[in-house]
């Protein structure tokens, strides 16, 4: 059942792509992340492909170079807007069995710096099971949780907290 | 305290000096003369007013014994310290007060000592605290020390104040510890309770968070990211050693200390979610799961007499606070009002627990467990991690103030607050540590 719901997944993504691969995405603002619109690592159900002897994971055009999934305060629950994004990268795993990745987890600064590091750790277990769901092997994915610890915005407004709401993806090596 | 006893302070003077050579392999040399600047923000309540003359001699001292007392009760909010300047002659002695003119100043009672020189090169401080309405004797002591121990030895003198007016244990002796983040450094830093004398014990490029003290005050628990995830880590504070107690897969993390210092209880997500554990303090590699629940169970406290454990879960749906038997068992809510209680500590009396409840912003609140009846203590809007001093009396916390991070104490009925705030960076993640032994 799985490997039928990846099959299928796969197709999609493939039929998509051809009409879609030379399309520019605007630049992600940074501030607008919570003003509606286009959040980062928001995506149509599309999948660009990457010329031969670029790196599918830097390509700007590709939705594999985006990383970041974004939450709800106090919430480890991924948005359906992002799960493009997850499935890209399950799919990249499992055509890739040797590579390996590591979400890591963040919140805002708002709370308890423990509930937080608990909170990240969910996010990021979260992260993982969608991708294990997808056929992501479990070996090929770790967790971490930096909690309130690394703020990428540090501002002290919901603005900055949506920011700090997510989970990166990080590959083996980067 | 009615009669003057002889209060030797030396040894434990000696100890609290080997601070400063603690060392560490990826530690920076510690910040000279860092310190936390205390404001006094005040409030209302009833404070007892007293005169603190100052000492015959005390200008042979590096610092004024007299200036550290007077400071020292008026931040516990519960004094109020009278002028007195223009006392003359100076009363050294009982007989030498003159309480028509201390009651003119509208104390109830006045505070005379003198410093003479003693063996060794030290002082020897003599004090006496009279009612000044009764014109009687509440406590005398004789204090020996070294001339640079000047403040310890008011801090003692404040103690033992504090103990003759209010019943309850004084504070002025104990230390703090906390984290300063300044750019991407980060310091776990000490510092006596009136934030003089800080010392960083341990300085890393990476997060450091949650410092909880032993029993014994001679160590810490904290958490580390130095191996790019959180670890457990216990230092020896006299020692300067470390070790690794609890790095299992996941996230180790909110070290609690048996109050028999033998265990600490911690969060470890090694299972899936974070769940809370018993490891022996000393680490090992068995952790005891005490709890099981399909949600975030974290950041336990004990109980002062050891048998319970509060601690945080979102196991209904939002994070409250439970407790449960320290050796694991059925869990019991013990907060209904909000959507967000994360954060508690329990009191040294057992009685009441504080933590950190979303109320118009993160604020902290006190539960008194009798009643089941929580009150909220601030009105600011980023507190976080309230912990009680030893005594019970003050709550040390973390909050904002002009966009940087500073630590604060409010008294337990909400009326007293001061501000602690170093120069530079922000100031997060407050502990209380233990009184002094002696």
């Amino acid at each position: 059942m799985k490997n039928i719901l990846l099959g299928s997944l796969l197709i999609v993504a493939l039929a998509a792509c051809s009409s879609t691969s030379l399309k520019q995405k605007a630049p992600v603002s940074e501030s607008g992340a919570t003003t509606g619109g286009q959040r980062p690592g928001q995506s149509s159900a599309t999948t660009p492909t990457t010329p031969l002897g670029i790196n599918p994971l830097k390509d700007a055009n590709n939705i594999l170079s985006k990383r970041s999934v974004y939450f709800e305060f106090d919430s480890a629950l991924v948005k359906d807007e992002f799960k493009p994004l997850v499935q890209a990268h399950a799919r990249y795993l499992v055509e890739h069995p040797s590579t390996r990745l590591t979400v890591q987890g963040h919140t805002d600064e708002r709370g308890s710096a423990e509930y937080n590091l608990a909170l990240g750790q969910r996010r990021s277990d979260g992260v993982k099971q969608a991708m294990n769901v997808l056929g992501a092997s479990d070996r090929q994915i770790d967790t971490v949780s930096f909690g309130k610890e690394k703020p990428k915005a540090l501002g002290h407004d919901e603005d900055a907290w949506a920011q700090n709401r997510r989970a990166d993806i990080v590959y083996a090596g980067e | 305290m009615p009669d003057p006893g002889q209060i030797l302070i030396k040894p434990s003077m000696k100890k609290r000096l080997r601070f400063a050579v603690v060392l560490l392999f990826f530690a920076a040399v510690p910040i000279a003369h860092a310190q936390l600047a205390i404001e006094i923000i005040g409030g209302a309540g009833k404070q007892f007013p007293i005169a603190v003359v100052p000492f015959a001699n005390e200008g042979t001292l590096p610092q004024k014994l007299t200036e550290v007392i007077s400071a020292d009760l008026a931040r516990s909010g519960q004094f109020k310290t009278v002028d007195t300047s223009g006392i003359n002659p100076v009363p050294v002695e009982p007989e030498q007060i003159n309480y028509p003119d201390i009651r003119g100043r509208n104390a109830d009672a006045v505070v005379i000592g003198s410093v003479l020189p003693a063996q060794d090169g030290g002082v020897e401080v003599r004090f006496r605290l009279m009612d000044a309405v009764k014109q009687t004797q509440l406590a005398a002591a004789s204090v020996t020390a070294a001339a640079s121990q000047a403040r310890a030895t008011a801090h003692k003198i404040a103690d033992m104040i504090y103990e003759a007016i209010t019943g309850d244990k004084g504070v002025f002796s104990t230390r703090i510890a906390y984290i300063v983040k300044q750019g991407r450094r980060y310091q776990l830093q000490v510092a006596d309770a009136d934030g003089f004398g800080a010392q960083t014990v341990l300085a890393s490029n990476e997060p450091i968070m949650s410092p909880s003290w032993s029993p014994d005050g001679n160590r810490l628990a904290y958490v580390s990211f130095e191996s790019q995830r959180p670890i457990v880590v216990v230092q020896n504070l006299l020692a300067g050693t470390r070790k690794i107690v609890a790095s299992f897969r996941g996230n180790n993390s909110a070290p609690a200390w048996s109050p028999d210092g033998s265990k600490l209880a911690v969060a470890l997500s090694r299972d899936g979610g974070t769940q809370i554990f018993l490891i022996p303090s000393d680490g090992g590699t068995s952790a005891q799961r005490i709890a099981t629940s399909t949600g975030i169970d974290t950041e336990p406290t004990f109980s002062a007499d050891g048998k319970w454990i509060a601690f945080t879960s979102d196991r209904g749906g939002s994070p409250q606070i439970y407790r449960m038997p320290a050796l694991g068992g059925d869990a019991q809510r013990l907060t209904f009002s909000g959507t967000y209680a994360v954060s508690p500590d329990w009191s040294p009396d057992g009685k009441s627990l504080t933590y950190l409840t979303r109320d118009n912003g993160f604020r902290v609140a006190l539960l008194d467990l009798g009643s089941g009846q929580s009150m909220v203590l601030t009105e600011s809007t980023l507190d976080e991690r309230p912990r009680f001093a030893p005594n019970g009396k003050l709550i040390l916390y973390a909050t904002r103030d002009s966009g940087r991070g500073v630590l604060a104490t409010v008294s337990v009925d909400g009326r007293y607050k001061t501000r602690l705030s170093t120069a530079a960076g922000d100031v997060r993640e407050p502990t209380w540590g233990p009184l002094p032994k002696n």
